[in-house]
């Protein structure tokens, strides 16, 4: 039986990891393959690197990061931020990704995602959304959360897969650094409206609320960051509850 | 150990080069019939479609290369598919090594997302690549289309249905999953082929 996954999510700025770490089990928190790799030993399903440099020098930087990333790590992994056209795409996959997330890029301009598709195909093509609830409304925003726009989660979702995207990205923004849970009610529609896998991101607090967006929101995969980072939830004592609680998960 | 790594216009096939080098084995990436005749080892990776990746190998006679090596060789995903008789993926003719067709996943309910996509377990094990211990152990797919269970199934995955996760015939071996990318089990999976 296909197992639900479950994602560390790693913010890359100048090729370092960002972002408060837990030092005590890593030999080097701030070197992202090495906690890419901690990650994967605990028993991490996938993991996504979130390139978040704007200039340059920082993207062949972060280029020769997922050469080095995709030399040690043995599953696979996911990467992110300043994907603008179909070059860029290439050349992180050439450089050993394994799946590449399109953003505001999708949103400002949705045809990527086709280009991506047929060159690539769906598989390397998660579409990621950040959405915001208002007035009981998903509203999508562009550039990390900073820019809203005109297109709402349900319908910019639907279109993203029928042009080729084959996976969803949703990070509630509603529900992000909250800690109290996924966005699951949502989730929950995205999985019915759709035909390709769900990744849940904002919100993990705690174990219990794994559990909900996979029992709940129907998500295929859970990402997170900080209760990782900071060491608030092992990855491996993750997976025990999940399986003792009857989620099908890698073990 | 000479390993050779079939060059065409495969996507993963950096992936499995990297693989390797984490095992010590520092493989050639060629299409020469020359190099891969003389491996010990041929690994046949792919991540494409059937039907141009098989007129990739027609046009530049790998196809003849491939059926005719002796040594074992090592199918991946596509390069799985691509060693049956039959691929409904473009409707192609492929090698013919393995005497099954490969079929288009058929969702049976909403749930039943195509591509196949994430880790999943291995059953019915058989000698060969997979030691016992491998039995209901996860390995990681991205697949929409799949062989059938039949006489050359040396391992078994359940989606929608049972299909096979890996095949072996005579020297030919196959997996539908990515051993390059299925962590600890897909390296005791790769081992064991570097050791027969």
């Amino acid at each position: 039986m296909l197992a639900k996954r479950i994602i560390p999510c790693l913010d890359i700025k100048d090729g370092k990891t960002v972002k408060g770490i837990n030092f005590v089990n890593f030999r080097d928190a701030g070197d992202p393959v090495e906690l890419g790799a901690q990650y994967s030993r605990e028993g991490a399903d996938e993991l996504v690197y979130l390139d978040i440099t704007a200039s340059h020098e920082g993207r062949k930087t972060f280029t020769e990061l997922v050469k080095k990333v995709a030399a040690h790590i043995n599953i696979p992994f996911t990467v992110g931020g300043g994907i603008y056209e179909l070059q860029d795409v290439e050349r992180l996959l050439n450089a050993g990704a394994d799946k590449v997330s399109i953003n505001s890029a999708a949103i400002q301009n949705p045809e990527l995602i086709e280009q991506v598709a047929r060159h690539f195909g769906s598989q390397v093509c998660v579409v990621a959304i950040d959405a915001n609830l208002e007035n009981g409304n998903w509203r999508c925003y562009l550039n990390g959360g900073r820019i809203p726009t005109d297109k709402y989660l349900l319908d910019w979702a639907k279109e993203a897969e029928g042009r080729g995207a084959g996976e969803i990205l949703f990070t509630s923004m509603t529900h992000d650094g909250v800690k109290e849970g996924y966005a699951n009610e949502a989730l929950a529609t995205l999985a019915d409206l759709l035909h390709i896998p769900v990744i849940a991101s904002g919100g993990a607090g705690n174990m219990q609320h794994f559990r909900d967006t996979f029992v709940d929101g129907k998500s295929d995969a859970a990402l997170a960051a900080s209760v990782f980072h900071f060491g608030e939830i092992g990855i491996n004592d993750l997976k025990q509850y999940l399986h003792r609680e009857g989620v099908q998960v890698r073990r | 150990m000479d390993v050779a790594i079939v060059n065409y216009n495969a996507g993963n096939i950096y992936s499995v080069d990297y693989a390797l080098k984490r095992l010590g084995i520092t493989p050639v990436v060629t299409g020469d019939p020359e190099l891969l005749g003389k491996a010990d080892k041929v690994i046949f990776p792919g991540v494409g479609e059937a039907s141009t990746t098989m007129a990739y190998l027609k046009e530049h006679k790998l196809d003849q290369v491939i059926t005719g090596l002796k040594q074992p060789v090592l199918g991946i995903c596509l390069g799985m598919q691509l060693m049956c008789r039959f691929s409904e993926e473009g409707a192609v003719d492929c090698l013919n090594i393995f005497d099954t067709d490969v079929r288009l996943f058929v969702p049976e309910k909403h749930e039943d997302k195509v591509p196949h996509m994430g880790w999943n377990t291995l059953t019915d094990v058989k000698d060969g690549l997979f030691s016992p211990e491998l039995e209901n152990r996860f390995v990681y797919f991205v697949h929409s289309y799949y062989v059938p269970v039949h006489a050359s199934t040396a391992a078994t995955s359940h989606y929608i249905l049972p299909f096979s996760a890996a095949l072996q015939k005579d020297n030919f071996y196959a997996t539908q999953f990515h051993p390059e990318k299925s962590g600890s089990v897909g390296e005791v999976i790769l081992r064991n082929f570097l050791n027969l």
